[in-house]
């Protein structure tokens, strides 16, 4: 049989895929109706639990004294570490193997050791949300207060070198000779930048409810990756996975803060268990600070050496972050910097300081978010001191294959970007003198930087059923955090099936249907949809074998195609219905899967990664130092499209955290107790609608056949990376001011900048 | 969040009787400042006397020609009023400034005046302060004071007063109608309305027990041109690193008449005297506008992260009088 198909997903240029559909979903969120973790009614009332957090970062808990919250109106259960039920221990620092550290069990209330401040020390569970935070302000807990640890820049000589780091990657690499290369060099940078404590901060705050019937539990959060969960919690609470179902249709955002489970999930199944009772328990804003993850803090210092005509001779990037004391995270961010720019001598280390902190976690774009964000002003430095374009500078030391795997890239358009982007926003009228150009009070820069991001694809699995009526169903666990994940899945669907978006129903969200990688790294995309697409041909297979052995045609050789509810077969049409009722009354279904990218050879052979370029404009007031944005763009190759609308969303959203990571996001550590001074969205600033620009995406027309069958690659992360950079270079070119410590606010600019006559 | 009682308000001499005779009560209005410290417990009432229904919502001309405003006439609604914008732009331009949309559109006046400082210690139950728990210490003092006061501060508390609103009722002397739980009623001048901390850091204003607000008057405008400038770290909705209300009044290349008040910079709302008093009469050039700067921050002392405010609030006085200026 051959399936010369015209809806073949890879063959279809203008079909359903690539158009800018809006949100299957839209019309559910906008009205309301998109349920969301704490939303979820059942028939049972559910009991509120309010997590209360230690007030010291380090120490022992001498004392608790629940008598009088437990007498407070409406409290069920006061719970504490004497009283919560047994749970294995923590374990050490670093898990023995990479996956682990997402499944690991995560026990609360077990000792009456703190680790780090607002670390849950009780949770008060009553009739009414309310009742329970009022009852969590009559415990009282004496602590024996330990010295902690806090700082970082003081403390590098404290630091040492990890295993590995996030995501297994190595944790040095060292190519040639970079020390000689460098100190040989005729141009060179040695530059340090300082990127502050960051906070994921979605609209959605952690929520979780729990629900048991004998002895399956059920919970209802905001998960991006629900196999996490699931494993998380049967870890914790030492009950069978199979016992264990995640729920999750609708996410408010998670940006890698909801990839593993947090206090309230466990304390929620904790707590409904103990009390026979359905228990809900959400995190409150300023608690989400403490215990639902962070970007750590770190020191960058970026060596670039280079001949005159800017041909890089050596690369060093080293890094210095802090980790927490109880369980190790390391941030791979200076791994972008090993596939970036050709350089004959390299060097990139990755170096962690014990902090009494929480431990960090998976931030958008991990590594290359603060990575890029020093790394691509180090580029600019040097463009400067050479004298040459940054745009040209970067053309010259673009690589020929991986600079340190020595494999040839998949589809690499990082310049085309560069030049596309250039081309557009008018590069050519920057002035490449700083502080040269004014309009009335304000001083008006240009900047740019690359993107860079890996491309990964995790194993996923989905089922597609279509009934005798030609509806379609498709289930998979997989999440949709708000990148739009029904809506692309539709489209792959319509597109391999050949019926109308109506008849498409995407079911995700639930840990009982087939299993995926869910929402992370990018991955989401390309996996899941490699797993429907894959579902689809799977199932078009079947419906093909079912029309041909009952018309007993010559299956060998027909002609088949699905278009617009129709099945052709050798020139003669049918629709889908029609045929379904004649030879499949009961409907039929197939399941697909993708394999990771451990287990790909192309990923193997292949160094694969999307690209981008960043361009900005600022304009400084000149007599306060206030920076606004005037104007950004992106350029885009991230391999083929699936939506053109959710994709430019997806870069829009990450150009935005790139803007905050450059101008105002920095969580302020007391270095005195180790508590996150400004824990709430009125203190922590991210970028509001006043703050965002006119800002463009332009994507590349590439398909990326070594990625998957689909040829899309990974780009919810990409916007992010180098954006800030792009900022900060248009600040310098607006100034002349350097600022290597971020978020650049304007108390960092003020004293550079020049009292100007009115 | 601590359990409370709750009323609802039928007169102003009521709602200040009920505040004073209740134990541990407070009014509420907008809410927008008080849930949020309540939901913290920062604030602990137990008895809460809602006074957002009384009839304060008005604005009302007065006979020598200034404006009465209601005490629960809403932030929004006073920015939008067209006798605010023609005669007191300040007041609307910096009503525009603060918080967002929705805050505007819940926040009253009174309670505007009265919203509590944002200094991050005082936000963190578990740390020392002496406006939250008096004689507890200030964790301000030697930690982090990147938003705190460089005037007007004590050893005790370097909070700042957040209010944008209060920074231009200061420039424009607006007075402030009160009733007592006796029903006696009085007028404060707005500048006597907060007090500096020095040792007591925990009492804020010169209102009484129960005292309640019920109308800030604006007297008749003033010539010239009113310019609110706000400083801050974003475009919206973040507090002022620094913000400046100038009124100048300029003839014949000489400033007549000219008011300076600064907020983001004290604990309280900042009338600069000896600014304005330095640029009467004077050429109305950069030289008097520096040197009114310099005025303004007369005596500013920094406490390490928050040392650039000085700096900073000279550079936008200087400016801000340029601007209203017209140079």
């Amino acid at each position: 049989m051959t399936e010369k198909t015209a809806n073949k997903a890879e063959s279809l240029p203008h079909g359903i895929i690539g158009q800018p559909l809006n949100r299957v979903d839209g019309p559910l969120k906008v009205t309301g109706r998109a349920t969301y973790a704490h939303e979820h009614e059942l028939g049972d009332k559910p009991a509120y639990g309010h997590i209360l957090g230690a007030a010291i970062a380090i120490g022992r808990i001498v004392d608790i004294d629940t008598a009088e919250a437990e007498r407070a109106p409406g409290v069920i259960k006061v719970m504490t570490f004497r009283n919560a039920p047994a749970q294995p221990a923590f374990g050490a620092p670093v898990t023995p193997t990479v996956p682990e550290v997402f499944t690991r069990a995560r026990p609360m209330l077990s000792t009456d050791r703190v680790r780090y401040y607002d670390e849950p020390v009780a949770l008060v569970v009553a009739e009414t949300f309310e009742a329970a935070r009022a009852a969590a302000g009559l415990v009282r807990i004496s602590y024996e207060k330990e010295e902690g640890a806090f700082d970082l820049a003081g403390r590098l000589d404290e630091a040492y070198a990890p295993g590995r780091t996030n995501a297994g990657f190595e944790t040095d690499s060292a190519i040639g000779d970079f020390e000689g290369a460098f100190a040989s060099a005729a141009v060179t940078v040695d530059a340090t930048y300082r990127t502050p404590y960051e906070h994921h901060n979605p609209m959605e705050p952690h929520a979780t409810l729990a629900v048991w019937s004998g002895d399956e539990l059920t919970i209802y959060t905001g998960a991006q990756t629900l196999a996490n969960f699931q494993a998380g919690i049967a870890n914790t609470l030492q009950i069978p996975p199979d016992n264990v179902r995640i729920v999750s249709p609708f996410v408010g955002g998670g940006f890698g803060s909801k990839l593993i489970v947090h206090p309230d999930t466990v304390l929620a199944a904790i707590a409904a268990r103990e009390l026979r009772r359905p228990v809900k328990v959400a995190l409150t804003r300023q608690q989400m600070f403490a215990n639902a993850g962070h970007r750590a803090e770190m020191a960058h210092q970026v060596r670039l050496g280079c001949d005159g005509d800017g041909r890089l001779a050596a690369m060093g990037y080293d890094v210095w972050s802090a980790t927490s004391r109880f369980e190790e995270f390391c941030e791979q961010t200076a791994v972008f910097a090993r596939s970036l720019y050709a350089a004959p001598n390299r060097l990139t280390r990755h170096r962690l300081v014990p902090v009494d902190v929480n431990r960090g976690e998976w931030m958008r774009s991990p590594g290359e978010a603060p990575g890029m964000l020093a790394f691509e002003c180090a580029v600019d430095e040097l463009a400067e001191r050479l004298g040459l374009d940054p745009v040209e500078l970067r053309r010259r030391n673009e690589p020929a294959e991986d600079p340190e795997r020595g494999i040839p890239f998949s589809t690499r358009n990082l310049v085309a970007c560069i030049d596309e982007g250039a081309r557009r926003f008018g590069w050519e009228k920057r002035n490449a003198m700083p502080a040269r150009v004014q309009e009335r009070r304000k001083l008006i820069g240009m900047g740019m930087a690359a993107a860079i991001r890996p491309n990964y694809i995790g194993a996923a699995a989905a089922r597609v059923a279509i009934d005798a009526g030609g509806d379609v169903t498709v289930r998979l666990d997989m999440t949709d955090i708000g990148t739009g994940t029904y809506t692309i899945l539709t489209q792959i669907v319509a597109e391999s099936l050949g019926v109308p978006l109506s008849a498409i129903r995407i079911q995700l969200g639930d840990s009982s249907f087939p299993r995926t990688a869910g929402s992370g790294g990018s991955w989401g995309a390309a996996s899941s949809g490699s797993a429907v697409h894959d579902a689809c041909s799977k199932l078009r297979e079947k419906i093909i074998q079912a029309a041909l052995s009952d018309a007993a045609d010559d299956a060998a050789n027909a002609e088949v195609s699905f278009v617009a509810g129709e099945v052709w077969i050798d020139g003669r049409a049918e629709r889908l219905s029609d045929l379904l009722r004649r030879v499949a009354p009961n409907g039929i279904e197939a399941e697909g899967t993708v394999q990771p990218h451990s287990r790909n050879n192309l990923y193997k052979n292949y160094s694969q990664h999307s690209y981008g370029a960043h361009f900005a404009e600022v304009a400084v007031d000149r007599d306060t130092g206030e920076i606004r944005m005037r104007r950004m763009l992106a350029v885009i190759g991230a391999g083929r499209i699936l939506n053109a609308k959710t994709a430019r969303s997806q870069i829009l959203g990450g150009m935005i955290w790139g803007l905050g990571a450059a101008l105002m996001e920095e969580t302020v550590l007391d270095p005195r107790h180790g508590q996150f001074i400004n824990h709430d969205l009125a203190e922590y600033h991210v970028a509001v609608n006043g703050d965002v620009p006119d800002m463009e995406v332009v994507f590349l027309e590439e398909h990326d056949d070594k990625a998957n069958p689909l040829g899309a690659k990974g780009l919810g992360e990409l916007g992010v990376c180098g954006a800030g950079a792009a900022i900060a270079n248009a600040v310098y070119n607006a100034t002349g001011v350097r600022v290597r410590e971020f978020p650049i606010t304007l108390d960092k600019l003020l004293p550079h900048l020049p009292t100007a006559a009115i | 969040m601590r359990l409370f009682t709750y009323e609802r308000a039928s007169d102003a001499w009521q709602a200040a009787s009920a505040v004073a005779v209740q134990p541990e009560a407070k009014f509420i209005s907008g809410g927008t400042n008080l849930l949020d410290l309540m939901k913290l417990e920062i604030e602990r009432p137990a008895h809460l006397v809602d006074i957002s229904r009384l009839a304060l919502d008005r604005i009302e001309e007065t006979p020598d020609g200034g404006l009465r405003i209601g005490a629960q006439v809403r932030n929004s609604d006073l920015a939008a009023d067209p006798r605010v914008r023609s005669r007191y732009s300040v007041l609307s331009q910096a009503l525009l400034a603060g918080a967002s949309g929705q805050i505007r559109n819940k926040a009253s006046t009174g309670g505007n005046l009265l919203q509590r400082t944002r200094c991050l210690h005082f936000y963190d139950r578990n740390m020392p302060c002496n406006k939250r728990n008096p004689g507890s210490g200030c964790a301000a003092l030697e930690g982090f004071n990147r938003m705190n006061a460089v005037l007007g501060a004590s050893e005790a508390c370097i909070a700042v007063h957040p209010s944008d609103m209060a920074v231009a009722l200061v420039a424009l002397d607006a007075t402030v109608e009160t009733v007592s739980p006796a029903g006696a009623t009085r007028t404060i001048p707005i500048s006597d309305l907060h007090r500096l901390p020095g040792s007591t850091p925990h009492i804020e204003t010169e209102l009484a027990l129960g005292e309640m607000i019920t109308a800030v008057t604006l007297p008749p405008p003033l010539p010239g041109r009113q310019i609110y400038r706000k400083v801050r770290d974003r475009a919206s909705y973040a507090f002022a690193l620094v913000s400046v209300a100038a009124v100048v009044d300029v003839s014949g290349g000489h400033v007549r008449s000219a008011r300076v008040a600064m907020g983001g910079v004290a604990p309280k709302p900042w009338r600069a005297v000896e600014a304005e008093r330095g640029l009467v009469g004077k050429e109305a050039s950069d030289r008097t506008f520096v040197a009114a700067a310099e005025a303004a921050l007369q005596g500013a002392v920094g406490r390490g992260d928050n040392d650039f405010k000085i700096p900073l609030a000279k550079r936008t006085v200087r400016h801000a009088l340029a601007t209203a200026a017209e140079m």
